[in-house]
């Protein structure tokens, strides 16, 4: 087992490294050239141009840019924001706490809400929870995040105020955001639970167990469960990625601090090493999490454990 | 026995005739209703898209300053905005760019996607792990970010958020066709045909191909929603052009300046993302039920 991890361990290192290479296309090769893109042409003098570009070192050959870079993050160092000439890596530390933490409670929510109704409506299917359990799921995967929050915002602050409209201090300011994103998550696992949940209470092993004349909760909760949740434990890691992508909008629209703000707002300043930095940082904290689903995987499912 | 029933239906004729309609009514479960809703809302929508001039009832680029954010009425049933502007007209208006980011990106990343995925599967050996590493790769990034991330690199316009929305589905679509594409190349019937000295260019368009493409289609078809939704994301975070007429998601970012005073303006454009992803939502379970028994049955 302990092979099994390493392996996975160091295939992470190799597709971080890849990851590094992409985002930095993306961010530096993708627009032809990125001082045309900060500076308006129409306005920016060819000096302006020239100077940015030496600032950027885009006069450097594509492979010289990015070994420095490279060399760089390996240092801890992300760059410095164009605008402020900020580092990039310290204010996405000081910031990440907050994202971390929206992303951490909607997970939560989108995780129990997801799992238990999934559950419940396979075992219950067509009747009153089926058909609630249905309705989250399709409202969940279909509602703008930047809508639906604005709808809490509407409701929870502006008419009953109930909570803070914006802000990111305590935890009174973190419960519609959460929401608004655990909803989003919940619509996903609840359709994926459900699904996995039906297909295993078909297979043959659950029918032998009713042919032993097992008691249908014991059957449900202890066989069919256990089975049905290995598949969406793996999606589990997809989604928690989605939901830290949906601080972005979540972010903006209750105007909280965090890593979701700070790229936004960099791209409207086009502040290209900070959303080079960002986008980066997200990448390896998800490759994090789905390192962790993948060894947690192991440890749950017993095949998985032998094969490794 | 025969005999006298079916002399009883002629005797009643167009009273069993009307028994049958009601019963055939009442043998539609809700489920076939809300498929019925569904569809009407998407036509509705995408006729909207195609002739907005016909379905709204005032120029989307109107501007009268006496209508300064009304709320809905009879004249302005989602009331006006802050430049007096009918929010409807807009709305309707504004289906047009909505809708096209959602086709088009699924078109072109299902396309794209389709097509590295079939490469990797169908050659296999040193191509497919070049090709899938670099999807993996591609995986690393949520969706939502990469296409921010393009979106931003390649700057603000309405085919830039096209392609980003694209880009970001196409390791999706990659991985499943690849998938698909390998079981089907294992199936006996392809070994047959190419016993009998077929070619592989020729199995691969004639058989490969055919057979791997229901699940692409059930993806594209749920892909739709997700698609408007990115895009209407990007366009709420600014990353669309600025234009006359703002699409659902740029409309909704400019109303909520003004939400404590004028809440229709954010609610009527997303209440029409919503409506429109839902439908499709429902739509494309059905083609998935249709198409893949194996998830029907569940």
């Amino acid at each position: 087992m302990l092979k099994a991890v390493s392996v996975r361990l160091y295939t992470s290192l190799l597709v971080l490294v890849g990851t590094m290479v992409l985002v930095f296309c993306i961010v530096n090769v993708l627009p032809g050239d990125p001082a045309l893109l900060i500076l308006d042409p129409s306005s920016a003098t060819p000096e302006m141009i020239a100077n940015l570009r030496e600032q950027l070192g885009l006069n450097q050959p594509f492979y010289e840019r990015f070994g420095e870079y490279f060399l760089h993050v390996l240092q801890g160092d992300f760059g410095k924001s164009i605008v402020n000439s900020e580092p990039v890596l310290p204010k996405i530390v000081e910031h990440f706490p907050a994202t971390l933490a929206l992303t951490a409670l909607s997970s939560l929510i989108a995780v129990v809400i997801g799992v238990t109704l999934g559950v419940l409506s396979a075992i219950h299917r067509n009747r009153w929870i089926d058909i609630v359990a249905r309705m989250v799921g399709l409202f969940g995967i279909s509602m703008p995040t930047f809508w639906s929050g604005i709808l809490l915002i509407l409701i929870f602050s502006v008419q009953l105020g109930w909570f803070p409209a914006m802000g990111s201090d305590g935890f009174s300011t973190l419960v519609l955001p959460a929401i608004t994103l655990g909803f989003v998550g919940s619509g996903f696992i609840v359709r994926m639970v459900r699904n996995s949940m039906l297909e295993v209470i078909n297979e043959p092993f659950i029918v032998t167990l009713r042919a032993k004349g097992l008691p249908g909760r014991f059957i449900m909760y202890k066989h069919a469960l256990r089975n049905a949740l290995i598949p969406a434990l793996t999606m589990v890691g997809v989604i928690i990625g989605d939901l830290m992508a949906g601080t972005v909008v979540i972010e903006t629209v209750f105007s909280r601090q965090g890593i979701g703000r700070i790229i936004a707002d960099a791209i409207m300043a086009k502040d290209l090493p900070v959303v080079q930095g960002v986008i980066f940082f997200s990448a390896i904290v998800y490759i994090v999490v789905n390192l962790l689903v993948d060894i947690s995987y192991t440890l749950i499912d017993p095949r998985v454990r032998r094969t490794g | 026995m025969k005999q006298a029933v079916i002399g009883k239906q002629v005797w009643q004729g167009s009273r069993a005739e009307g028994a049958a309609k009601i019963r055939k009514l009442k043998r539609l479960a809700p489920a076939d209703l809300l498929l019925y809703a569904a569809a009407v809302i998407v036509l509705f929508i995408i006729s909207c898209a195609l002739f907005p001039s016909l379905i709204a009832p005032y120029s989307p680029t109107l501007m009268n300053t006496d209508q300064i954010m009304q709320p809905p009425s009879l004249q302005h049933v989602f009331g006006t905005d802050y430049f007096g502007r009918d929010v409807f007209s807009v709305v309707v208006h504004g289906s047009r760019d909505s809708l096209l980011i959602g086709f088009v990106s699924v078109l072109v990343g299902c396309v794209t996607g389709g097509a590295i995925g079939a490469v990797a599967g169908y050659i296999g050996g040193v191509v497919d792990a070049v090709f899938m590493r670099l999807i993996d790769v591609l995986m690393t990034i949520p969706g939502v970010l990469l296409a921010l991330a393009i979106a931003a690199a390649l700057g603000p316009s309405l085919m830039n958020v096209v392609l980003a929305v694209a880009a970001a589905s196409i390791p999706g679509y990659a991985r499943v066709m690849r998938g698909q594409i390998m079981s089907i190349k294992g199936r006996p019937f392809i070994t047959a045909s190419r016993s009998i000295g077929t070619s592989s260019l020729s199995i691969f368009v004639r058989h490969v191909l055919p057979n791997s493409l229901s699940p692409m289609f059930v993806m594209a078809a749920i892909g739709i929603g997700t698609a408007i939704l990115t895009g209407a994301g990007l366009n709420f975070l600014g990353l669309g052009t600025i234009k006359e007429i703002p699409d659902w998601g740029a409309l909704l970012s400019q109303g909520r300046g003004y939400l404590t005073v004028a809440w229709w303006i954010c609610t009527f454009p997303g209440l029409a993302i919503t409506l429109f992803v839902l439908s499709i939502n429902i739509l494309g379970d059905k083609v998935r039920d249709q198409l893949d028994p194996k998830q029907s049955r569940a």
